[in-house]
């Protein structure tokens, strides 16, 4: 029993130096000025960086765009799948999970190729409209649509997960014996229980787009990590201070998250 | 306390349910009234339609052809929140989320009713399913048997015009089991509720029920009182699935049946047999008696301790098996192996046409 805990002790260790060692050696750089002592400089330049701020803010609001979107796609979906079509549900998991064999850049690659024709075809039609509207550099709608797919897996997994430790069918059924219409049944008895399955999606796609670089780059946005690539080509010392930063921030909004969503959170086993 | 009984209850009635899934016809032209107020047992092995039938009453599945009445009106088209009625789940039903106050009061809140006004009555139904102190309790904090109450209670708590109970005990242990079932069948009686309660244990049934209704591969088989479906089964079927029965072959005479080397009279119709007059009687294991008696043509395969009674079985000299129940201190001597003598008293017996 000693050792197995004495073994334990030494796999968190190993894999704690793994990952600290680095973050700490990244924020001794960053603050460490060889002869000079400690410096803050680096930090307080971020700020007065131009498009620090804006790309963050462009970031979050793909972020709670896509959060929005994916689970208004997937959760009456994957309900629906459960109480009507159970025999589907392969396929289903299939298809969400195709995102993970396709590469990213595979996949801007087709988006690119759609913006392109889309607008030479269509520029009669209402449509060019429409394909001007989402590339809008503001706020790129394209984006989302494009992070709404590379979520599924995730999404689609963490749903799954909360769906299989409720029993959805009885759930419903003991709330439409109640009373309750579909909607009502679905938002009062089926949603409240899936909460924590909520936050999980929520989480795993807010640190998807957070960090998404590839899509964003490559169609020419600006979110928070195309910015940190693009400046820290001119500034060594800067780029890692913006590496720890936007470690730091994703952090605090993940466990503003949790925080969030677990103060009035009950255990519902049994 | 001001907890209500339903203005009128409410008369049942199933008209040429028919519903087939894929191949398997899970409801076969059934036929079924339950009068107002009474507890009406749906009683069958698995698969003979009695959940479907139950389901179909609250909404949740709908027959391809006949009809559900609820006091005389059609309500086969009726989505199932506007049915009123109140059911119980085999599996724990209750929100996870919310307290048993809650759940019970969850119907009230569908209904719009204030909060303090659903309250009051949250806490009525808890009380009179002796949870009283539990409203602030979780579902994951509560036993199996307390969860099934709050179940109940939350199903009563719409004043529903039916109670539907799908197999409830199923998932308790037995103890608990015996004190709910007498429990809801106090409150049923209480309240005066037309319920419906599914089941698949005869025990539960026959004790429980007013009428109980016996299913088989979707179809009816008979729906009667318990003492008289124990004891006046109409079909081979709710004779062998009710209680234990034996069959002992006899042959049709003048008159009578005779079996056992004794010429009994017949309780009923005698089945139409064709060609030969072989048929089996069936016996319940109390009418058997047995002798031990070195003349015996019969001889002692096994005896089973009850408690108050020993079954013995007995392979008879044409090598069928019978049961029999006897007095403990009168089976002492029977042990495996004995020869006995079995005889059965002079009472009409049930025929049956010879299955094997």
């Amino acid at each position: 029993m000693a050792r197995l805990t004495l073994w334990r002790w030494g796999v968190l260790g190993l894999a704690g130096l793994y990952f600290l060692v680095p973050l700490a050696a990244s924020v001794v750089f960053t603050v460490d000025v060889p002869g000079q002592g400690i410096d803050l400089d680096a930090y307080t330049q971020i700020f007065s960086t131009g498009g620090f701020t804006s790309s963050l803010l462009l970031s979050l609001e793909l972020a709670a765009a896509t959060i929005a979107l994916v689970l208004l796609l997937m959760v009456p979906a994957m309900v629906a799948l459960r109480l009507g079509a159970p025999r589907l549900r392969p396929v289903v998991e299939v298809v969400c999970s195709l995102p993970l064999v396709v590469p990213p850049i595979a996949f801007v690659a087709g988006i690119g190729t759609v913006l392109k024709w889309g607008p030479e075809h269509l520029s009669r039609t209402p449509l060019f409209q429409t394909f001007v509207a989402i590339q809008n550099p503001d706020f790129p709608f394209v984006l989302v649509l494009a992070y709404v797919v590379m979520a599924l897996p995730f999404v689609y997994r963490a749903l799954d997960a909360g769906l299989r430790s409720v029993d959805v069918r009885t759930l419903v059924e003991a709330a439409r014996s109640c009373g309750a219409g579909w909607p009502q049944a679905l938002v009062r008895a089926v949603l409240p229980n899936l909460r924590g399955a909520l936050l999980n999606a929520s989480f795993l796609t807010l640190a998807l787009v957070l960090g998404e670089f590839t899509v964003a780059q490559l169609l020419g946005f600006q979110p928070f990590a195309v910015w940190i690539v693009n400046i820290s080509g001119s500034q060594a010392q800067l780029s890692v201070a913006v590496s720890v930063l936007s470690l730091l921030v994703t952090w605090v909004l993940l466990l503003t998250l949790a925080g969030f969503g677990g103060r009035t959170r009950t255990t519902s086993r049994g | 306390m001001t907890v209500t009984t339903p203005d009128t209850a409410a008369t049942v009635e199933f008209r040429g349910l028919r519903r087939e899934f894929g191949p398997t016809v899970a409801l076969d032209g059934l036929d079924l009234t339950a009068r107002p107020g009474e507890l009406l047992a749906l009683l069958g092995p698995s698969g003979c339609g009695k959940t479907t039938a139950l389901r179909m009453l609250a909404g949740f599945e709908h027959p391809d052809s006949g009809e559900v009445l609820v006091d005389g009106e059609d309500v086969t088209r009726v989505p199932a929140h506007r049915r009123d009625a109140g059911m119980v789940f085999q599996s724990y039903s209750l929100f996870p989320h919310l307290d048993a106050l809650d759940n019970v009061a969850f119907g009230l809140r569908m209904r719009k009713v204030r909060t303090a006004g659903r309250r009051t009555r949250a806490a009525e139904l808890l009380e009179l399913v002796g949870l009283a102190d539990k409203g602030r309790s979780f579902p994951h904090q509560l036993s199996g048997g307390q969860q099934q109450r709050v179940a109940l209670a939350r199903a009563l708590a719409l004043r529903p015009r039916v109670l539907l109970l799908d197999e409830p005990l199923s998932a308790l242990d037995a103890k608990v089991r015996l004190t709910l079932r007498e429990e809801i069948r106090r409150l049923q009686q209480e309240l005066g509720i037309t319920t419906l309660f599914v089941t698949h244990d005869q025990e539960e049934a026959l004790s429980m029920a007013d009428q109980v209704a016996v299913m088989h591969a979707g179809r009816l088989e008979q729906c009667a009182a318990p003492a008289e479906l124990y004891g006046r089964p109409a079909t081979a079927f709710v004779a062998e699935f009710v209680g234990t029965m034996s069959r002992i072959p006899g042959r049709l005479v003048e008159g009578g049946v005779e079996v056992l080397g004794q010429r009994l009279p017949i309780d009923g119709q005698a089945p139409e047999v064709s060609a030969t007059s072989e048929v089996d009687v069936l016996v319940r294991p109390e009418a058997v008696g047995v002798r031990a008696e070195d003349a015996g043509s019969a001889r002692v395969v096994a005896t089973a301790f009850l408690g108050a009674a020993v079954r013995v079985t007995v392979r008879l000299a044409d090598g069928t098996e019978a049961k029999a129940d006897l007095p403990t201190h009168e089976a002492a001597a029977l042990v495996a192996g004995a020869a006995v003598s079995v005889s059965l008293p002079q009472r009409p017996v049930l025929v049956a046409e010879r299955t094997r």
